[in-house]
């Protein structure tokens, strides 16, 4: 199963891009393991330097914003 | 027809803004003639003010956040990191706290954005002058300031903003307050940082400025509008110079009690401008009203709850205390100077 992680310290913008993928996921029958991580030893592990950020199985895709809906669904396709 | 032609989209959507915003004016007074309260009553003042203000407000912003979104494209955080890095203090805080204004930013990302920058060897003090101008001095701000003051007050709060910011990082940095860093933070190796840049298309810049302005306006529209509705309160309600007797120039003490109370509050520059606006058209000073709205956007109680992830109480202290004493100074200063 695809491992997908939200990096972000849990403002506004990180519960959107969480419920953003977690809606497409469930819209085209995906079955992904989503998951938050809010502490900031952990986001900084994976070197970013703002948040939100999409992490797919441990590679960064996605930094600094809300993604848009055509992003999302293209990580989607390419799966 | 947004993802195929991108470039007949933008030209479109900027001639719609451009009608829009050249009738707005002709739009309030029709709506506000049409209105079943008589002008000159509380209720209607209060009214006009928001009918005025609010749509001008949100179409200013939309176009600027819009094409903030674009420029933002090309001062990643990443790219201003490696500008600033191996940099000692001085010009680099000039440089640090005006690319706080172009370096897109929302203070949850304040901790990651501080950990990059010491990792990658940015001086202490020329870091606070980034988090300290980009909270404060913003497109987001600036816009307000010109749509509800004109240029001329958001230029001063632009040049203002950005000497406290400067200030504030070479009064920090000339303290050494490396050790009051958490301690997983200074245990966090320094490391060379090579910078690439990723190749960006046209149409991929002119992508990030519509989700800017959803991301942006989706989040700050409600406080505009509570602010507005504040101040329309205010405007309708409150007698004139009733403020002056507190607020006003005379009353020195009300500068440091303006900036003492702003330092908790909590508000985007998109809620707290359209009530100081209020404010000032009922006699408070400019500076009194200035170095509130300073206080309160630039220091808030939730960014000092995550800035005590990587700082200590004492330098997070020492931070509000040297930024909170600058704004002071810009207050006085304004009311004796004007």
């Amino acid at each position: 199963m695809i491992n997908i992680k939200v990096l972000g310290g849990g403002c506004n913008n990180c519960k959107v891009t969480y419920k953003l993928i977690e809606d497409i996921a469930r819209e085209q029958g995906k079955r992904v393991e989503l998951e938050k991580v809010e502490g900031f030893q952990k986001i900084m592990s994976y070197d970013v330097m703002s948040t939100p950020c999409v992490v797919i199985d441990e590679v960064v895709v996605h930094r600094g914003g809300v993604p848009s809906r055509y992003q999302v669904e293209n990580w989607f396709k390419e799966m | 027809m947004l993802k195929k032609y991108p470039l007949s989209t933008f030209v479109f959507l900027l001639i719609i803004w451009i009608v829009l915003y050249s009738n707005l004016v002709a739009f309030a007074d029709w709506v506000v003639s049409m209105l079943p309260v008589h002008s000159d009553s509380h209720l209607g003042e209060a009214l006009a003010f928001f009918i005025y203000d609010a749509p001008k407000v949100l179409l200013l912003l939309s176009g600027v956040v819009f094409f903030m979104g674009i420029i933002n494209t090309w001062f990643t955080p990443e790219r201003t990191r490696a500008l600033l890095a191996g940099r000692s203090l001085g010009l680099a805080n000039i440089l640090a706290a005006s690319l706080g204004v172009v370096t897109p930013f929302c203070s949850c990302s304040a901790v990651p954005l501080f950990i990059g920058f010491v990792q990658a060897g940015v001086p202490l003090g020329v870091t606070f002058s980034f988090l300290i101008a980009a909270p404060m001095v913003n497109e987001i701000a600036l816009t307000l300031l010109f749509g509800l003051f004109g240029w001329k007050i958001a230029m001063l709060y632009l040049v203002l903003g950005l000497m406290v910011a400067i200030f504030g990082g070479l009064v920090l940095g000339r303290l050494h307050l490396e050790k009051y860093l958490e301690q997983w933070v200074q245990d966090i190796p320094k490391k060379q940082i090579s910078f690439q840049v990723e190749a960006t298309s046209f149409s991929q810049r002119i992508d990030a400025g519509y989700l800017a302005v959803k991301e942006i306006l989706g989040n700050v529209w409600i406080y505009i509008l509570l602010g507005i509705s504040v101040g329309a309160f205010i405007h309708g309600y409150v007698p004139a110079n009733f403020m002056a007797s507190f607020m006003g120039k005379d009353a020195w003490w009300s500068v440091p009690l303006a900036v003492i109370f702003g330092i908790p509050m909590y508000s985007s520059a998109a809620g707290i401008i359209p009530v100081v606006q209020a404010l000032l058209a009922k006699g408070a000073a400019l500076g009194t009203s200035l170095a509130f709205m300073m206080s309160v956007v630039a220091l808030s109680l939730p960014e000092m709850i995550i800035l005590r992830n990587v700082l200590s109480v004492k330098l997070i202290g020492l931070f509000i205390g040297i930024v909170a004493t600058g704004i002071l100074f810009v207050g006085l200063i304004f009311n004796i100077v004007l």
